[in-house]
């Protein structure tokens, strides 16, 4: 019954086909609203730093993955691609990043990190062209692929000890708190461009339409004489890029490298992305009900904290939204389904 | 007349050349009785939640909270065995309790696969949000209920369910071979395993054509919950503790066994042997490597390697097929 969810949201218009988002953007505002009155630290700017810093890099991931997602695809070994690139990333460090110096050093390990990410994105995207299988399955396999091959050859050994340039990071912007410096890192910086980029891709380019088309229906995109192998390359490799990226800041933040601090994680993301309304389905889906998504987690698992919530329950409360999230949408489709199919003609 | 799958006889191809390479490699110790027995106690562990995982992907699902629910259930059962049982009971007594938490530990993981069932059948939600879902409320309440810390030490009854042997055949092995069995003929010959493969070929005609598909699809998140139950009683016994977060590797590899073994990821087809030759493969090469003092994770890209390349000749035996 995948095809329920795609009536209900892809003939709306304007601020009909937000409702979704809206209702996101509702739960977390009050969410807010309430931590704001019941702690002390929530509402402060220190805070948001905070919370920005610790999850750009599921931010960036999920916009890969929610790419995957529209397209019709999914990709599970995201979390494997992003750890290879920490390590090529950390090698690099490790071996020649004094000498680098930073202009010239970020290049570098930004450069090495997409390169690994384009590529392991681009095995997966052939390999789910060609092969006729579901991505997630092609994925699961690709997943222990590369991290089996990068724990063998690595020997799972932890990296760190980064040159000074690399821990400073960059700040492009900063103000002082209560003895502690906040401003736009490495991390924010990065999220904010490829949440630009994203954007700009899925609503303002050719591209970004067509990848909607081929999630929507694949044998009429095909028809049309969409270059399919091409969307589907791209996609993947997109996915890969992001991976890599948020690798990067995930391990600028942390200053450590460590084989298991991302995989494992890729459900996690995947929650989020769904969360935000993305359909598993393919051909919807927004970025901003996707950041909604990832910032409803944030927050939730932030102010569980503040409140002093025990972390055992975090996971539970968690779990629970996602469940009456995924059961109400569906509901709503069912119903939508149940009532004849309704197409609004804007006036 | 006996016809061999054509999915099983290629897995029993694999799997013959596999044993030859490791035999030609490692000489005697492949066919050594340590090997043979270690092998033979790993498998059951894997193979029963790959059952589990395997019958939802049967009907075009899938179920990612099968190491949640067996951790759960392992959980429950360790918890009434700790704390009903003191040091001075007598055996009866003992024997009794762990009939009670055995009782308890399937009750957790049927309920557990009842929600799941609830949500996929009556909700309409797709199997992998509801799973999810699932999965990360399970893993809360496993944490919640030990606090992230480890229940250990069982009576000997226990134990020997993970490390015993009967007639020198493991008890694990012997507890996957009844599961297996006993999924593989209701599967196959019952109307409910006729039921379940027409909902994963076309949910919408099996509906139309009589089929209570909702009670298909609950009865098979409940399957698949018991299984996962049965599965934690060997976990448990095997490491002779409880935790939540043990085994959290085998969920992805029950799904790249269940699809190696021939089940369609997008449901329908399938068979019970096809799954437990692709088991054998998949241990083969795991001790193999062990045995050539390889790391475990390179047996990992391997077997990853391995469902690339059956689907690649699949695909292109398909192919030839259809010219």
């Amino acid at each position: 019954m995948p095809n329920d969810e795609r009536l209900s949201g892809g003939t709306r218009t304007g601020f009909a086909a937000l409702r979704g988002e809206f209702l996101l953007a509702g739960v977390i505002l009050l969410l807010a609203a309430v931590l704001g009155v019941k702690t002390d630290g929530f509402l402060s700017w220190s805070n948001l730093f905070d919370l920005l810093n610790s999850y750009a890099f599921v931010g960036i991931m999920a916009a890969g993955l929610l790419t995957v997602l529209i397209s019709g695809g999914i990709d599970i070994s995201f979390t494997a691609t992003a750890t290879v690139a920490q390590y090529v990333v950390a090698s690099i460090l490790v071996r020649c990043g004094e000498s680098m110096g930073a202009p010239f050093g970020w290049i570098a390990i930004f450069g090495a990190a997409a390169f690994t990410g384009l590529l392991l994105g681009a095995v997966n995207g052939l390999l789910v062209h060609t092969l006729r299988v579901s991505a997630m399955i092609v994925t699961i396999a690709t997943l222990n692929v590369f991290y089996g091959i990068l724990i063998f050859v690595t020997r799972g050994k932890w990296l760190y000890d980064f040159p000074k340039w690399f821990a400073d990071g960059v700040n492009v912007w900063s103000f002082t708190q209560g003895g502690a410096t906040y401003g736009l890192s490495l991390a924010i910086c990065a999220l904010f461009l490829v949440l630009a980029g994203t954007a700009f891709l899925l609503n303002r380019t050719t591209l970004g339409r067509k990848i909607y088309a081929m999630g929507g229906n694949p044998e009429a995109a095909k028809r049309m004489g969409f270059n399919l192998l091409g969307l589907r390359l791209f996609v993947f490799c997109y996915m890969g890029f992001l991976a890599a990226i948020g690798a990067v800041v995930q391990a600028q933040v942390m200053q450590t490298v460590a084989p298991n601090s991302i995989v494992g994680r890729e459900l996690e993301v995947l929650a989020a992305v769904v969360l935000g309304g993305a359909s598993l389905a393919g051909g919807g889906g927004t970025l901003l009900g996707t950041m909604l998504g990832v910032a409803l987690i944030a927050i939730l698992q932030n102010g569980l904290t503040l409140l002093g919530v025990s972390s055992y329950w975090h996971q539970i409360v968690i779990g629970c939204v996602i469940l009456s999230s995924v059961s109400a949408t569906a509901w709503n489709a069912r119903t939508i389904a149940r009532k004849g199919v309704g197409i609004d003609v804007p006036d | 007349m006996f016809r061999i799958d054509p999915v099983i006889r290629s897995l029993l191809v694999l799997l013959a050349c596999l044993v030859a390479l490791f035999a030609f490699l490692l000489g005697g110790r492949f066919f050594s009785f340590a090997n043979l027995q270690s092998m033979a106690f790993q498998l059951p562990e894997l193979g029963i939640l790959a059952v589990a995982m395997m019958v939802t992907m049967m009907t075009g699902g899938i179920n990612l909270s099968i190491i949640t629910t067996a951790n759960l259930a392992g959980i429950t059962a360790a918890f009434c065995i700790t704390r009903l049982a003191g040091a001075d009971a007598s055996s009866g007594a003992v024997l009794g309790i762990t009939a009670i938490a055995f009782a308890s530990a399937m009750v957790v993981s049927a309920l557990v696969g009842a929600a799941n069932g609830f949500v996929v059948a009556h909700l309409g939600v797709s199997a992998i949000l509801a799973t999810l879902g699932t999965t990360t409320v399970l893993e809360g309440i496993g944490v919640l209920i030990t606090r992230g810390s480890v229940i250990s030490g069982f009576p000997d009854a226990v134990l020997f369910i993970g490390n015993g042997a009967l007639f020198g055949v493991p008890v694990p092995l012997v507890i996957f071979a009844c599961c297996a069995l006993a999924v593989g003929v209701w599967l196959d010959r019952t109307p409910w395993g006729v039921g379940v493969r027409m909902t994963g070929s076309n949910a919408n005609a099996t509906a139309y054509s009589g089929v209570d598909v909702r009670r298909v699809l609950m009865k098979v998140y409940i399957l698949s919950g018991l299984l996962c139950g049965v599965a934690a009683l060997i976990m448990i016994a095997r490491f002779n503790s409880a935790r939540a977060g043990y085994g959290s590797s085998y969920l992805l590899v029950t799904v790249l066994a269940s699809v190696l073994g021939g089940v369609n990821p997008d449901g329908g087809f399938g068979k019970v042997g096809g799954l437990v030759a692709a088991l054998m493969v998949l241990q083969v090469i795991g001790s193999g490597l062990n045995l050539l003092g390889l790391s475990p994770h390179l047996a990992i890209a391997l077997w990853g390697g391995i469902l690339l390349f059956v689907i690649a000749l699949r695909l292109l035996r398909a192919r030839r097929a259809g010219q």
